[in-house]
């Protein structure tokens, strides 16, 4: 089963996202520059972190950045929300090919997706594509599930209510 | 995306007032399963396991099928609906992201011109 969410937009680049067979999540969006622009923004720490966590993240920022972008390399990212917690991702870099593709792994979970993020030349812009593959489909699931585990606390909820009004 | 009409809350709530039927969406969140297997599985008679997955049905929280001569039963359109939201929070968060990488690349052209420039 396929979906695909278009943001609206005629003359500006649209991010397509889709979802794509049992395990894979697929992102694409065009930009105005040569793919060693979007490359460099894109594996550069400096640059990295002013974007990629976005401003209408409320409250979320990035605590630390560390990546050593290269075949091989390790990246960090930290972020906090104020107080003390702090929240970590991190994984390492499977294969970098400059100003065409970087691919990582996701470490902070139990069956991480394997992200791939490639950079096309598209007559002076770049055709960005960005790829995560779980390792199972069950994996995928549940990482959707886990972003609506509202199930369970409905019923506990739902529970609690019950025997506060007595069955 | 089709636009469900979501069925009552206190249906879905009436249907998860009873432990059998909290076991049964449980049991489908690990797979689907037919009616007998259900029953099996509950140790219930057919008709039982019925009753109890049509309540589930009429408060959308199961989706059955007709294969042949098996019924079989899965969870309904909220696991659809839970991916939906899924994608849609991925593509605002890609989008704000882009929107600021945007930014930065036009930056980074503006000082690459400036450089050539001078």
């Amino acid at each position: 089963m396929n979906q695909q969410v278009d943001s609206a937009g005629g003359a500006q680049n649209r991010t397509s996202v889709e979802r794509k067979g049992d395990r894979e999540l697929v992102i694409t969006r065009t930009f105005n520059a040569p793919p060693s622009t979007v490359y460099r923004a894109w594996s550069q720490p400096e640059l990295f972190q002013r974007w990629w966590v976005p401003k209408s993240a409320s409250g979320v920022s990035l605590v630390s950045c560390d990546m050593d972008v290269r075949t091989g390399g390790k990246y960090r990212l930290e972020f906090g929300a104020g107080g003390s917690d702090t929240m970590a991702f991190y994984g390492k870099y499977l294969e970098v090919v400059p100003n065409e593709r970087i691919v990582w792994t996701n470490d902070e979970g139990e069956e991480g997706a394997v992200t791939t993020v490639t950079f096309e030349e598209q007559g002076g812009k770049t055709l960005l594509n960005f790829h995560e593959v779980y390792p199972s489909k069950e994996a995928l699931e549940e990482a959707i599930q886990g972003g609506a585990a509202a199930l369970p606390e409905q019923l506990e909820q739902l529970d609690e209510l019950l025997s506060s009004i007595g069955e | 995306m089709v636009q469900y009409v979501s069925p009552p809350l206190d249906l879905s709530f009436a249907a998860l007032s009873d432990a059998t039927r909290r076991g049964i969406i449980d049991q489908l969140g690990r797979g689907d399963a037919s009616i007998t297997s259900l029953a099996d599985k509950f140790q219930m008679t057919l008709t039982g396991m019925k009753k109890h997955v049509q309540v589930l049905e009429r408060a959308g929280l199961v989706v059955t099928q007709k294969v042949g001569r098996v019924r079989t039963c899965k969870l309904g359109k909220r696991g659809l609906r839970a991916e939906a939201e899924w994608i849609e929070a991925h593509r605002k968060l890609f989008e704000a992201r882009f929107e600021a990488l945007d930014e930065i690349i036009s930056e980074m052209k503006q000082e690459g011109s400036d450089e050539s420039a001078s």
